[in-house]
């Protein structure tokens, strides 16, 4: 008989400590975040998509090698003698043209770890994070600053230096041999 | 009253009462039940999530009100599906049944002295009677189904609402001993004046009985809130519908406008049960602190100030519902059944014997 008031009691008692509880919650400030009109704060070394500041890039292909996925791709063309490609910010000189430089965020799996091995931290983590496209191919990025036409330029100066410095090779080939002459002197 | 005044209204005739009688019986679900489960399914979310931190909707308008019209319309465009295995007869039929069953509870309930569907002599055994329309509805779409979610939902909560329906009528019939009538409409016209003519506590006048019968009628209180809990499936009783375990119980086949059928009926439940409670103990439509058109000597606007007593009240037990939904855990079938029959039902008892002999005095 106690027990059986006592069920009564305990379950009146406690269903009103429920309510009570529950009710002081409808005045607690709610934690939603309304989230495209306020965004939340961002941990400090969030990872999202990368940017290369193509200024100080040097071509050094680092960041590639070190991507577990090779979803960075870069390719570089010699600068000729005579151009002055300017230096990084850290005083490198820069030597590389970049003519392509792109970054499939498809396939990124956002580790961080091509921002390391790079020699003038200029291939980082914005904190930029809203970038769905609807189609996969959009989601590769290009960095490389220079035109098409101008990448096409740089190729082919490169290739016409080339062809011309083994135009001279040949040319050199097929004079009889300066060497033997410079040697003579020498031997004497 | 309303009838009376649309019959005048369209010259006395046969054709009066028709016209009459078709509105009046129209009016309660466009005038009330639809903009109620419309606003209860948004208060719903609101509240829910607010108890939990959360903000609900938020997109559709301003703090998202619209969003329930929203969900209703696409309910209306969704697909009617109806599985191979179903008994199509009983299927189709079941949603109707339990909207007609929850429904026609309306017509004796009293809103207000003038909007009062029916005055029926018998108002709280009709109620009773027509809400068992119900069990047969959800029975009936739990085994036409054919899915066993169903009919386990079915069956579960056909045994709930028999077995809560003892101790709802056991402290019913209490009242009725108390107040002589079965009428809804006369049993609100009773506790008219104060709050404290409410049966709630003890009754009009201001006898030694009175007194005698608050603890009584607070029990009593607290036995019909619990068991009509019950028998509209609200947690912590949901065990019929328990998400968790049974898919969505009795309605997990229904989809599009069946669906939304069952859904009105589960809100337009809610608010009969708290109005039936409301006007049992809490003094129906009466206002508790006397009438505003009574002191400024506008009498037309006591029905007005009725119906907003009576909604405000219904609306609160509305609240209390939901209140009571995210703050408990379900109950186990055991344990359902246990507080009916061990808890309920014998101290029901026990105060209509109470009552019962504090009326002789
Ligand atoms: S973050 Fe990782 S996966 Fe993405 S580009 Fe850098 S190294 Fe590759
Ligand atoms: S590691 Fe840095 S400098 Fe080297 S290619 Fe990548 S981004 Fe350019």
């Amino acid at each position: 008989m106690k027990e059986y008031f006592g069920n009564i009691y305990t379950a009146l008692a406690t269903i009103f400590i429920g309510m009570k509880i529950t009710f002081k919650h409808m005045f607690v400030p709610s934690v939603t975040i309304q989230y495209p009109e306020v965004k939340p704060q961002l941990p400090e070394r969030e990872r999202n998509r990368l940017y290369v500041n193509m200024d100080d890039c040097i071509g050094c292909d680092q960041c590639s090698r070190a991507c577990p996925v090779s979803c960075i791709e870069i390719e570089t063309t010699k600068s000729l003698p005579g151009e002055d490609l300017g230096k990084t910010s850290n005083g490198k000189k820069k030597a590389l043209w970049v003519t392509n430089f792109t970054i499939d965020f498809a396939k990124c799996c956002y580790c961080q770890l091509c921002v390391f091995p790079c020699p003038t931290e200029c291939i980082y983590m914005t904190d930029v994070y809203e970038f769905a496209e609807w189609e996969r191919n959009k989601l590769v990025y290009d960095f490389a600053t220079l035109t098409p036409e101008e990448r096409q330029e740089k190729r082919d100066n490169l290739a016409k230096f080339n062809a011309e410095k083994e135009a001279e090779k040949l040319k050199a080939a097929s004079e009889p041999k300066p060497e033997i002459k410079k040697d003579q002197p020498e031997e004497k | 009253m309303m009838y009376d005044f649309l019959v005048d209204l369209f010259g006395n005739s046969t054709l009066a009462d028709i016209i009459a009688g078709t509105i009046q019986s129209i009016l309660p679900l466009f005038v009330f039940i639809l903009p109620f489960a419309l606003f209860a399914v948004y208060l719903e979310r609101k509240v829910s999530a607010h108890m939990q931190d959360r903000l609900g909707p938020m997109r559709t308008g301003w703090h998202g009100w619209k969003q329930t019209i929203a969900d209703i319309i696409k309910l209306i465009q969704k697909e009617d599906i109806i599985a191979t295995d179903n008994d199509k007869l009983l299927f189709n039929l079941a949603p109707i049944v339990v909207f007609v069953g929850s429904y026609a509870a309306f017509a004796a309930i009293p809103f207000s002295s003038y909007f009062i569907g029916t005055e029926l002599d018998l108002g709280i055994f009709y109620i009773v009677a027509v809400t068992g329309l119900v069990v047969a509805g959800i029975l009936m779409a739990g085994w036409a189904s054919n899915n066993k979610y169903s009919l386990l939902g079915s069956m579960r909560s056909v045994a709930q609402i028999i077995s809560y329906e003892i101790p709802t009528i056991l402290v019913m019939l209490s009242l009725v001993m108390i107040s002589g009538t079965m009428s809804l409409h006369t049993l609100s016209e009773q506790q008219t004046g104060y709050a404290w003519n409410w049966y709630i506590f003890g009754g009009p006048g201001m006898t030694l009985s009175k007194f005698l019968l608050i603890p009584s009628m607070f029990i009593g209180f607290l036995i019909i809130y619990i068991s009509t809990l019950a028998e509209v499936n609200r947690t912590p009783f949901d065990i019929p519908e328990a998400e968790s375990e049974l898919v969505s119980g009795y309605h997990t086949e229904y989809s599009g406008m069946k669906f939304a059928m069952f859904f009105l009926a589960e809100y337009a439940n809610m608010f009969a049960v708290s109005a039936i409670v409301v006007a049992l103990f809490l003094g129906g439509y009466q206002s508790p602190i006397g009438y505003f058109g009574d002191l400024i000597g506008a009498s037309w606007m006591i029905p007005i100030e009725q119906f907003t007593w009576f909604t405000i009240k219904g609306l609160f037990f509305v609240f209390v519902q939901m209140w009571l939904r995210w703050t408990l855990p379900r109950l186990r079938v055991d344990q359902l059944m246990t507080t009916s029959w061990k808890y309920l039902i014998p101290i029901a008892f026990v105060n209509l014997i109470i009552i019962g002999l504090i009326t002789l005095l």
